[in-house]
């Protein structure tokens, strides 16, 4: 069957997860034309980035069972070399392309020698080498000013057919101009499509199993034959590439990079949030928790700002629900989901299928 | 078998007066060649003997300083296998909690007396001492004590910890830069010959010391040391020998937690200015720190943090683009030469 084709294998399993993916999938790719204005379509793209990302690094967490804080700087890898690229040659599909393999051969060999050199060693180590790294990165992103436009970033010309006075057609469909923005979330959309059923072909392989089973056991995975390292370090190589077209798509999207968006260790923290909140190894739960967060981000927020206006007299009160606390009930909501439903949104709704059956 | 090279250099002597009754233990030098080394190594790099005297100075009063926070996380790792992400937090609240002193006793931190402003910073000290340590035992009992065993969670919940922990203290204080002013016979600086050296850095570098040699004793020269010695050996060991030592871990992470506390205001009176996020800054340079050193080695983590804080401030002052990322540098050349830090720890 073709959509077992597409999906490998890999289904569902729920009948509320394959509602909830089908309206997700649904929402994305109908973005804009279901709503109107800049914001949603931001959002939207915003999404299928974020959806991308942190499939890939659920290849290291939930399928691998390694913890990497270096993933925003792969992340942050693709769109500066893209972004660089766009601004220093004339803007055109060639600097993409040149920027691009740049950015990746620069991320395999990175996360080639951070696996080599610290995946021989226990779980810790590996974060902890990752997170020094990875700060030394974002240090020097934000420091070699001349090269990378320091705090402020750089932003860029995108190729014509991508800028927003560029018209496909001149009619408006369904009360939207087919415009360069247009395209340019199609280009997104599609590229994340792309990858994300690419990560789901991986992980369902031969390979993919391997991963799973260093996971569980990486002593028996030895014993069995399987040289651990060298798949530790693959799975890591491959996940950082997917982090680096993440970064590519967001940067042609934002026409804009800067270590705040991209290298800044709270983009780490949110991925790290929605893997566990969506559901560590599998790839449906970075859909569902990449939707969920992206969207509490953009407008729970509001929410949130209307309440600790209303609440202005109790002073602690407001202050707990004021919008920039959010992170402080994601943080909570974190830790009691590592302890009470580990295997996150879709796992649970997995699992209550299971137990009806 | 003990833990590193200077309680082995500490026992042979002790031996070696006694009785003779032990053949003695092989002191591992190396390491402790390093700093001596490298300080001479860079004089004739710097120049001048003046900025090679500021430079040292301010070198081993950051390493001192380094040395305070993660001498504790070293010390949690090595005993129980826990590897806290959250260590960072105690040392901003340490740092938040002692503006709760120094801000209000403005005319005893600004009155031109030490005894006034030592007993202030004193005070301050030791409510941050006492707040970290009620938090630290908190956070183990709320937060480590259901993951023990489980890395992959424990790096997760840690790294939970630590986001609410910095979202409170946004909470509590607010989200902007708070000053926190060093106490007024502490700043400037004393002149020794040609060389300008802050008073401040003296002190810290003082209190490290003192620090230091008090964890030394403690873990050298008393039962409980001993226990904690022999538990990072070998913990089954300890716990079939009667011992509980899961006691003995609560208070080692108080302790450690503490530690953090003293390491955060030390390291906000260098800085002068408090954002929330000063203990997730320097989680990282910690955490090298430690990788440095051996994961659970005391000295190991001593040396580590001179030798971190030395070469940052000696690139600093001669290649100030490499002093971006000296830190990391340093930390691949040490794990070429010994993969498992300065002093590895057995077994791990």
């Amino acid at each position: 069957m073709m959509l077992n084709k597409l999906l490998s294998g890999d289904f569902p399993r729920s009948r509320i997860l394959a509602g909830l993916l089908l309206a997700i999938f649904l929402g994305l790719a109908l973005a804009p034309f279901i709503a109107s204005g800049a914001r949603p379509l931001n959002v939207a793209a915003t999404i299928c980035v974020f959806i991308v990302l942190v499939a890939s690094y659920d290849l290291l967490l939930g399928y691998t069972g390694i913890v990497s804080f270096a993933h925003t700087m792969f992340y942050g890898i693709g769109a500066y070399g893209v972004g660089l690229a766009l601004n220093g040659m004339t803007p055109g599909w060639g600097a993409v392309s040149i920027g691009l393999a740049c950015a990746l051969t620069l991320s395999l060999l990175l996360a080639l020698v951070i696996g080599l050199f610290s995946l021989r060693v226990k779980a810790i180590f590996f974060a902890m080498i990752t997170l020094a790294v990875a700060s030394a990165f974002a240090v020097l992103a934000s420091q070699l000013s001349e090269f990378t436009g320091g705090e402020d970033g750089r932003s860029f010309k995108v190729p014509e057919i991508l800028q927003p006075g560029f018209r496909l057609i001149d009619a408006e469909i369904f009360g939207r101009a087919v415009d360069g923005k247009v395209i340019t979330y199609y280009l997104v959309f599609f590229s994340a499509l792309a990858l994300f059923l690419g990560m789901l072909r991986i992980v369902n392989s031969p390979f993919g199993r391997v991963l799973q089973s260093i996971r569980e056991n990486d002593f028996r995975a030895e014993a069995l034959g399987y040289r651990t390292v060298i798949y530790r370090t693959l799975g890591n190589c491959l996940a950082a590439l997917v982090a680096t077209l993440a970064g590519a798509l967001m940067a042609l999207w934002l026409r804009y990079v800067g270590p705040k968006t991209f290298l800044s260790f709270e983009v780490m923290t949110d991925i790290l949030l929605i893997v566990v909140i969506g559901g560590m190894g599998t790839l449906y739960g970075a859909v569902i928790g990449a939707t969920l967060f992206i969207l509490a981000q953009n407008y729970l927020q509001t929410l949130m700002g209307q309440a600790s206006e209303m609440l202005s007299d109790v002073p602690f009160l407001a202050q707990l629900l004021h919008p920039d606390r959010w992170l402080l009930w994601l943080g909570v909501l974190f830790i009691l989901s590592v302890y009470f439903f580990p295997i996150g949104i879709v796992g649970k709704l997995r699992a209550g299928v299971r137990r009806k059956s | 078998m003990t833990t590193t090279a200077e309680n082995r250099a500490e026992v042979s002597a002790a031996l070696a007066d006694s009785a003779m009754a032990l053949p003695r233990l092989r002191i591992d030098y190396q390491p402790l060649l390093i700093i001596p080394l490298l300080a001479l190594l860079a004089m004739p790099l710097v120049g001048s003997f003046p900025t090679w005297v500021t430079l040292t100075v301010a070198g081993l009063a950051m390493g001192m300083m380094i040395f305070i926070m993660a001498s504790g996380l070293t010390l949690i790792f090595g005993l129980m296998d826990v590897l806290n992400f959250g260590h960072g937090a105690f040392v901003s609240v340490g740092a938040f909690t002692a503006t709760l002193v120094l801000l209000p006793m403005k005319n005893w931190v600004q009155a031109d007396s030490v005894l006034l402003n030592l007993s202030a910073l004193g005070l301050a000290v030791l409510l941050a001492m006492l707040v970290t340590g009620v938090l630290g035992w908190a956070f183990e009992r709320i937060i480590i004590r259901p993951v023990y065993g489980l890395h992959l969670k424990q790096i997760l919940i840690t790294m939970g910890g630590m986001i609410v922990a910095e979202q409170m203290i946004n909470v509590i204080w607010g989200a902007e830069q708070i000053p926190l002013p060093l106490p007024e016979t502490f700043r400037g600086v004393f002149v020794f010959g040609d060389s300008a050296v802050e008073k401040y850095r003296l002190i810290a570098v003082g209190i490290g010391l003192a620090v230091f040699i008090a964890m030394f004793l403690v873990l050298n020269r008393t039962k409980i040391g001993l226990l904690i010695r022999a538990g990072v050996e070998n913990r089954e060991m300890v716990e079939a020998l009667g011992y509980r030592i899961r006691r003995l871990f609560v208070g080692v992470f108080v302790a450690g937690s503490a530690l953090a506390g003293l390491g955060g205001v030390l390291w906000g009176l260098y800085k002068e200015t408090l954002t929330a996020a000063i203990g997730g800054e320097i989680t990282v340079l910690v955490f090298i720190v430690i990788i440095i050193g051996g994961l659970g080695s005391v000295g190991g983590c001593f040396i580590g943090a001179i030798l971190v804080a030395l070469v940052a401030n000696y690139a600093g002052f001669l290649a100030p683009k490499v002093a971006l990322v000296s830190d990391i540098l340093v930390m691949v050349a040490v794990l070429l030469w010994r993969p498992q830090g300065l002093y590895a720890v057995a077994k791990r």
